[in-house]
C-alpha cells in the first residue's frame, strides 16, 4: 500500500491556521543542536546528533522512534537527569542545567515514595521548596482531587492500582507548578483499557492547566492522539527525522482513530520509522514448515 | 497458591503445613536428643556401677566404659567371684533433657557456691548489658557512616578499601589489646563487640543503602529536592525499612561474639556462669545457660519484629522475613488479621 500523505497545510486550511496560531505563541523550550555522546572501547559512540526543536507554551509534543533510538536519554537530558556533551536548552530564554523544580518528570516506573502516602507524595516538592506544612497540605490536596484520588489521599502507593500511581505522579510533578513536564512514556507499563483512559485524562488535564508537555512514547497510535507535534528520531546516531504536525482535529475522541486523517498520519509515522535505514531486519521468517500438509490455518 | 506437592519448586505452602514444619523444626533435635538420652540402646557408652560386686576398684555410682565393665564381669565370672551390677549411662556432659528444661528453672534459684559469685540472672544481666552497649556504639557510628558511602562514592572510595580489609581481622585478636587499652572490666569487652560488629555493619548498610531505586532519587530530584534534602527526605526513609532488618541480622551476629568478648580480661557475665558450671560438672546448667542465649535472641529477634510491623505500616507485608513462620505460631489469628486490616485502613 503505498498512502503519501501530502502536506497537511495545503490540505486543509484550518489546520494550518491552527499551526500557525500555536508558533506565534511565546517559546517555553528551545533546544539547540543537543549532543549526547559515550565513551566505549571502539572510542566515543554517539547517542543523540544535532537535536533541535522548540516547545511552545501549551504545546503537547510526542517523541517517537524506533528502540535505541536514544529517545529516554533525551527526555533525560531535558529533565537536567543526564548531561548533554553539546548544544544548549533554554527555557524561557535563559539555559538550564540539572533538574530543578521548573521542570517536571513523570516515569514510567511511577517512582512513588513508598513510605508517604497520596497526599505526602504529592506535597513532597512543596515541601522540599520550603512550603510549611500545612499550605502545602493545603495545595497539594486541591491537586490530589484534579486528578480524582481525593478518597485515596490517606492510601500508601502499594494499594493503588498502576493507573492510579501514574496519576499520582503526575499531581505530584504538577503541584510543583512547572513550566514544563516531561513524560518518560508514562503509560507503558499499564494495560490497554487503562492506558486508553489515561490517554483521554491527560489531554483532558492538559486542556484545563497552563502547562506544556513533552511526552516520550513508542506506541504510534498514542503519539497520533495526544500531540500537536510529533518529533520522530531515527538512529546511529539519534537524529530529528521530521516533525509532524498533527492534522487531526481538536478536541480529539477515541472514534477519530478510525478516521482518514489519523490513518494517515499514522502511517505516515510508520514510514518514517520503519525506512530501511537498518540493515540487521528481515522482511518474513525463513519458509521452514513444521506441519502436515493438509493442516493449514489459512 | 499452596499446592498438593510438598516439595513444589517456589511455591507457599499451606499455613497448615508451614506450622506443622514450624514445629518439627524443634521437635526433630528435639527428639533425637531424647532417643539418645532414654532409649539405653541408641547410644549410652557408659555403665553406672551400682553394686561393685568382687571387682576390687569399682565403687558404686562410678561411670565406666562398657568394654571395661564387660571384661571385669568376664573375669570375675571365670573366677567364681560375685559379678558387678550396673546401668548403662551417657556421658556426663550429655544430660537428658528433662534434667536441662529443670535446670532452666533451678539454674535461677540456686544461690552461687560463692558469696563472691553472681547469680545467674546477674551474669546475664551483665551480659545484656555488653551486647547493648556494644551494638549501640557500632550503630551510632557504622549506620551513618554506612549510609554516606551507599550515598556518596566519595566516602564510598575513602572508607570501604580499609573497612574490607579490617573486617577479616578477627576481632578476638584485639583482646589483649583491648584489655592493655581499656582495662579488665567491661570496656574491652563492649570493643570486642563493637570491633566484630561494626565493619560489617559499615558494609551491610552501605550496600542496603546502594539498593535504593535510583529512579526515586531521581524524582525526588526533578522535584526540586537539595542534596541534604535527598540524604535525609528520601534516601533514609527509602532504606528505614531494610536497614532495620539488618540491625536484626546484625544484632544476631554481635551475641555470637558476646562469649569471646567475655573472657577478655576478667570472664564475667553467662560465659563466668558456664565456666563455672562446667568446672562443678553441672552440665545441665551449662545446657540451660546456652538455651538462654538462644532464647533471649529469638525472643528480642520477635519483639523486633512486632515493633517493625507498627513503625513501617507502608511495608507492613515485608517484616518479620525470618521469624515469621516462628510468630504465626505465637500470635493469634484474630491479632494478626486485625494487624493487617489496620495497615489497609
Amino acid at each position: 500500500m503505498n498512502l503519501v500523505l501530502p502536506s497537511y497545510r495545503e490540505q486543509a486550511p484550518e489546520v494550518a491556521a491552527r499551526f500557525a496560531k500555536l508558533y506565534e505563541r511565546a517559546v517555553v523550550l528551545e533546544v539547540k543542536e543537543l549532543a549526547r555522546r559515550f565513551a566505549s572501547d571502539e572510542g566515543t559512540v554517539a547517542a543523540l546528533e544535532g537535536i533541535s526543536f522548540r516547545a511552545h507554551r501549551r504545546e503537547l509534543i510526542c517523541v517517537i522512534g524506533p528502540s535505541g533510538c536514544g529517545k529516554s536519554t533525551l527526555i533525560r537530558i531535558l529533565a537536567g537527569l543526564d548531561e548533554q556533551s553539546d548544544g544548549q536548552m533554554l527555557l524561557d530564554g535563559k539555559p538550564v542545567r540539572g533538574p530543578g523544580p521548573d521542570r517536571g518528570m513523570v516515569f514510567q516506573g511511577y517512582t512513588l515514595f513508598p513510605w508517604r502516602t497520596v497526599i505526602q507524595n504529592v506535597m513532597f516538592g512543596l515541601e522540599m521548596r520550603g512550603h510549611d506544612r500545612s499550605t502545602a497540605e493545603l495545595e497539594a490536596m486541591e491537586w490530589v482531587e484534579i486528578v480524582g484520588l481525593g478518597r485515596f489521599a490517606n492510601a500508601y502507593p502499594y494499594q493503588l492500582s498502576g493507573g492510579m500511581k501514574q496519576r499520582v505522579a503526575i499531581a505530584r510533578a504538577l503541584a510543583n507548578r512547572p513550566r514544563i513536564l516531561f513524560m518518560d512514556e508514562p503509560f507503558a507499563a499499564l494495560d490497554a483499557q487503562t492506558r486508553a483512559q489515561m490517554q483521554s485524562y491527560l489531554l483532558q488535564l492538559w486542556k484545563q492547566i497552563d502547562i506544556t508537555i513533552v511526552f516520550v512514547t513508542h506506541d504510534l497510535e498514542e503519539a497520533v492522539y495526544l500531540a500537536d507535534r510529533i518529533v520522530v528520531l531515527g538512529t546511529h546516531p539519534g537524529h530529528i527525522k521530521e516533525i509532524v504536525e498533527v492534522p487531526v482535529p481538536r478536541p480529539r475522541t477515541r472514534e477519530q482513530m478510525i478516521s482518514p486523517v489519523f490513518i494517515a498520519t499514522k502511517k505516515h509515522l510508520e514510514s518514517l520509522i520503519h525506512a530501511r535505514d537498518t540493515d540487521t531486519e528481515t522482511e518474513s521468517l525463513p519458509p521452514i514448515r513444521m506441519t502436515q500438509v493438509g493442516d493449514e490455518v489459512e | 497458591m499452596a499446592t498438593a506437592d510438598w516439595f513444589a519448586v517456589r511455591k507457599p505452602l499451606s499455613p497448615k503445613r508451614s506450622n506443622l514444619l514450624a514445629v518439627l523444626a524443634f521437635v526433630l533435635p528435639l527428639g533425637t536428643w531424647s532417643a539418645v538420652s532414654y532409649l539405653p540402646f541408641v547410644w549410652h557408652p557408659l555403665v553406672e556401677v551400682q553394686k561393685p560386686g568382687s571387682v576390687d576398684y569399682f565403687v558404686s555410682g562410678m561411670l565406666i566404659d562398657k568394654e571395661e565393665f564387660v571384661a571385669q564381669n568376664r573375669k570375675a565370672a571365670a573366677a567364681g567371684h560375685a559379678l558387678a551390677v550396673g546401668e548403662p549411662r551417657n556421658p556426663i556432659y550429655l544430660p537428658a533433657p528433662h534434667r536441662v528444661v529443670r535446670a532452666l528453672y533451678t539454674a535461677f534459684l540456686a544461690p552461687p557456691r560463692l558469696p563472691t559469685e553472681p547469680w545467674l540472672h546477674q551474669s546475664l544481666w551483665q551480659s545484656i548489658q555488653v551486647i547493648f552497649w556494644g551494638f549501640m556504639l557500632s550503630s551510632a557510628l557504622g549506620v551513618p557512616l554506612g549510609i554516606l558511602c551507599g550515598t556518596f562514592a566519595f566516602f564510598s572510595k575513602l572508607q570501604e578499601p580499609f573497612v574490607e580489609f579490617f573486617r577479616y581481622l578477627p576481632a578476638p585478636a584485639f583482646g589483649a589489646l583491648a584489655v592493655a587499652v581499656l582495662g579488665i572490666y567491661d570496656a574491652p569487652k563492649i570493643a570486642i563487640i563493637f570491633i566484630g560488629t561494626f565493619f560489617q555493619q559499615v558494609l551491610v548498610v552501605a550496600n542496603t543503602t546502594r539498593k535504593l531505586e535510583l529512579p526515586l532519587i531521581e524524582a525526588a530530584q526533578t522535584l526540586g529536592a537539595s542534596k541534604r534534602q535527598l540524604v535525609f527526605k528520601v534516601v533514609v526513609p527509602g532504606v528505614i525499612v531494610d536497614l532495620y532488618t539488618d540491625m536484626r541480622i546484625l544484632l544476631g551476629w554481635a551475641w555470637t561474639y558476646l562469649i569471646v568478648a567475655e573472657m577478655v580480661g576478667t570472664t564475667s557475665g553467662i560465659t563466668y556462669f558456664i565456666n563455672q558450671q562446667a568446672r562443678y560438672r553441672n552440665y545441665e546448667n551449662v545446657y540451660a545457660a546456652i538455651m538462654l542465649i538462644g532464647l533471649i535472641g529469638l525472643g528480642s529477634d520477635l519483639v523486633l519484629g512486632r515493633i517493625g510491623r507498627h513503625l513501617f505500616p507502608w511495608r507492613a507485608e515485608a517484616q518479620g522475613a525470618g521469624a515469621s513462620n516462628l510468630l504465626r505460631l505465637f500470635v493469634p489469628k484474630r491479632a494478626r488479621r486485625r494487624a493487617a486490616a489496620g495497615v489497609a485502613a
